[in-house]
């Protein structure tokens, strides 16, 4: 692995190796003191191009974990300023000395774009592009699930994916990195998914996708799922058009406490609410559902750095190992640089 | 024409493939076809000059006559940096165009009469092919006042092609006025079709693999409702419409229906519409963004049958050049454009010959006849539709080798911009001749020299053979 630049191209193969990598990268966190050694002299670049705190942190305390130098770097609003290229501002952060650039972007496909242009030769890690994909966070939440998987047999979840797992996603599939991110890398791990949204917010095409459509949050716990995933709404969408009000979401589309009492009766004993935050309480989620104790939404943050330690970790500890196909070794780079 | 005969304005074409089928030469005398078929060699064989007539090889090559562009953006003035009059008809002669429309997307618009006389006469200047200026529709393209299409109409421009490509003359009411007006002087309105709500911040395609790759989806039904309205509303006033860069299956449908209806409707398809799909998206390359943008394979298909039925008329390359900052960017920002006057007719052989929807009759139609005819030009596109050249019709031909395969190398082309998608892909063909207005713009494989300068060689040589007379 290279890049990581989507789940839509992550092999079940791959998908567990990174998994399995996280498990190992939680003993540390649970450790006194949670440092590797592992990519000292190493330098990770955060580059956001979008506001993402919470994300941000995130790769910043998993690449700390793993003694790497981090740089911050991040653009003001969502707007391109002329004479200021994607292209120059990675070449600058590659001759500073950048061995991965973690980017989290507001364009569609800028990570993947990236990737291909030959403009550098870090690794790049999809921090979310647009509306098209958030690997990490698909990552942690397929980590959480699997846990919870395993608990339930009784079992260790190394090496294990999440067959016959039923999944609901509910909201805005429509605007979500997430929900895409999700639904490849959940059907790819065996995983059933359904998705429950307004019309106006299913994606056009979705037909051909893996997965059960429904207009109705009801049938869709009636179904007994083990996980529900819910979306976070984004307040534009009102003024937008995509639904009449607030509240004729939340009353159609709102894991509210009816909701949450369906998913208590539906049988399976443990199933868990997800939430990738923040929550609009009220809106998508009530405060019972968001307090409840089936919510991953804390255990899904702590899991995020194990995720984010083990893809950094993977990357470059990969590309340690020499490369023919690279005409310089990465030591050279750096005197070079 | 002048009765002084000149040597150097008489070029024999022997053992073309004229696009009847038949194998014929083609004498050309003081810019005009003076001869085709059998008697071309044998009048300028009795011909007292006869030696000094230059002679063209065409052994294996098609001879068409010169292509004509309905949509070719040169962006001057405004935009020197992506193209200039002088760069894209020097590519444009290389592609075998005599002769291109100027879209009025220009900075300034060519909103008025000043504007378009000023591309004019840098076309004339250059000297490569003919230029002729499309006239905004409305001031500034803004669609909310109408330009002043008369005096455009009226100018040494003599503009009969409207259009205010790049945006869509959305409001009714003004596209109504427009089709009624120009109408005065035989004028057609060339219409950009994409609905402006449907398509607000429209990325791609609308279909699944937008879903997918999570670009704003830019759905077909933005382009059928306005060519539908626009058929309508041609219908009730009376008037000429034409479309632009139809794209989609669904278009196609509209328009042979309206032509059924005996809706005075032409309608024109881009080279890159009939062989590229949606699928390259895939990779972000922005080179590969484009207005209207690319779409699924059925309508690549529909689009290839629908000029091959004659629904579709003609070809129109949108040429649109941009410079490496406006491409080498996020797909979100980048600019949406492709050249293609260097590509067109390999692409045409590719999609419609090599296929065996069409023969060179039909290409021959839809690349010069009709489009000429649809922009009312006189001197362009003299063959009938069996294919036959006009006799004393001027000598705007393009002679063109099918047989070659090569490899597009945008860094190579005469266009100033290389925002081309066919980078690295083989495309069979190779213009290697071009005459316009009987002189050779292009002579095997390169650019000659422009209409000007050869006419100014030829002055100085009238002029020697004058003083040298006098001296006697
Ligand atoms: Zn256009």
């Amino acid at each position: 692995m290279k890049h990581l630049l989507s789940t839509q191209d992550l092999s079940h193969a791959d998908a567990l190796r990174i998994l399995d990598t996280a498990e190992e990268m939680a003993t540390v966190s649970g450790r006194e003191v949670k440092k590797l050694p592992a990519l000292r002299g190493r330098t990770v670049v955060n580059l956001f191009l979008e506001d993402s705190t919470r994300t941000r942190i995130s790769f910043e305390a998993a690449a700390k974990r793993l003694s790497a130098d981090v740089i911050n770097f991040s653009g003001k609003g969502t707007s391109v300023s002329k004479g200021e290229s994607l292209k120059d501002t990675v070449q600058t952060l590659e001759a500073i000395g950048a061995d991965a650039i973690v980017m989290r972007h507001w364009a569609s496909g800028a990570a993947a774009q990236l990737a291909d242009s030959g403009w550098i030769r870090s690794a790049v890690v999809n921090a979310g592009d647009g509306t098209h994909e958030h690997p990490t966070q698909a990552l942690l939440d397929a980590f959480t699930l699997r846990r919870h998987l395993a608990l339930r047999h009784g079992t260790a979840p190394h090496g294990t994916d999440l067959a016959g797992m039923k999944v609901v996603i509910v909201g805005d599939i429509l605007h979500s990195r997430v929900a895409r991110s999700n639904l490849w890398l959940l059907t790819t791990l065996g995983a059933e998914v359904t998705l429950a949204a307004p019309p106006t917010l299913v994606p056009v095409g979705v037909g051909d996708w893996p997965c059960t459509v429904t207009y109705s949050l009801d049938e869709a716990l009636a179904g007994a799922p083990d996980a529900v995933m819910m979306l976070r709404v984004q307040s534009e969408r009102m003024h937008d058009a995509f639904f009449p009000s607030a509240a004729e979401y939340t009353r159609s589309w709102g894991l509210t406490d009816e909701r949450l009492g369906m998913l208590e009766a539906s049988g399976v004993e443990d199933a868990v609410i997800m939430h990738p935050g923040p929550m609009n309480r009220g809106l998508e989620i009530s405060a019972a559902a968001a307090d409840s104790t089936r919510n991953t939404a804390l255990e899904q943050v702590a899991n995020g750095v194990s995720i984010r330690m083990a893809v950094l970790y993977l990357l470059l500890s990969a590309s340690d190992s020499p490369d023919p196909s690279t005409p310089t070794a990465p030591s050279d780079r750096k005197a070079t640089a | 024409m002048s009765a002084t005969f000149d040597p150097r304005n008489r070029y024999l074409i022997t053992g073309g493939t004229l696009p009847d089928g038949t194998t014929a030469d083609v004498l050309i005398e003081d810019g005009l076809l003076a001869a085709v078929g059998q008697d071309a060699r044998a009048r300028a064989g009795t011909s007292a000059e006869a030696a000094a007539a230059e002679t063209i090889n065409a052994t294996g090559r098609i001879i068409l006559p010169g292509l004509v562009d309905l949509h070719t953006h040169l962006r001057q003035p405004g935009r020197e940096d992506s193209e200039t009059v002088e760069t894209g008809t020097r590519a444009a002669a290389l592609g075998g165009f005599t002769s291109v429309h100027a879209m009025a997307n220009s900075t300034p618009v060519a909103d008025s009469a000043g504007v378009v006389e000023q591309v004019w006469q840098l076309g004339r200047e250059a000297g490569w092919c003919d230029v002729h200026p499309v006239g905004a529709v409305t001031v500034g393209l803004g669609g909310e006042r109408l330009a002043e299409l008369g005096a455009m109409a009226q100018s040494r421009a003599e503009v009969r092609v409207f259009s205010d490509d790049g945006m869509c003359v959305w409001d009714p009411v003004m596209m109504r006025r427009a089709l009624e007006y120009v109408k005065a002087f035989d004028g057609v309105i060339a219409q950009h079709a994409q609905e402006p709500k449907l398509t607000d911040g429209a990325q791609m395609n609308e279909g699944a693999l937008s879903s997918v790759l999570g670009l704003a989806g830019w759905p077909a039904v933005a382009e059928e409702a306005i060519i539908a309205r626009d058929v309508l509303l041609a219908q009730h006033v009376g008037s000429r419409l034409h479309v632009c860069h139809v794209s989609t299956a669904g278009s196609v449908e509209i328009i042979r229906w309206a032509k059924e209806r005996g809706i005075e409707v032409t309608a024109e398809a881009t080279p890159h519409h009939l062989l590229l799909t949606e699928e390259l998206v895939r990779t972000y390359n922005p080179v590969y963004k484009v207005n209207p943008p690319l779409r699924r394979e059925e309508d690549v298909m529909a689009l290839r049958e629908g000029l091959a039925d004659g629904t579709i008329d003609t070809i129109g390359t949108d040429h649109a050049p941009h410079t490496a900052e406006t491409k080498e960017c996020e797909w979100t920002v980048a600019a949406m454009g492709m050249t293609g006057l260097e590509t067109a007719l390999p692409v045409v052989q590719q999609a419609l010959v090599d296929t065996g929807l069409m023969d060179w009759a039909g290409i021959s139609r839809i690349l010069s006849s009709t489009p000429a005819r649809i922009a009312r030009l006189t001197d362009q596109g003299r063959i009938s539709s069996e294919g036959v050249f006009e006799l004393g019709a001027p000598a705007n031909l393009t002679v063109y080798d099918p047989s070659v395969i090569r490899a597009v190398d945008p860094e190579s082309h005469a266009t100033k911009s290389r925002n081309s998608p066919f980078r690295g892909m083989e495309l069979p063909g190779q213009v290697t001749d071009v005459f316009n207005h009987g002189h050779p713009v292009v002579r095997d494989r390169a650019l000659a020299t422009p209409r000007t300068q050869h006419q100014q060689n030829q002055h100085q040589q009238q002029l020697k053979q004058q003083t040298g007379s006098a001296q006697q």
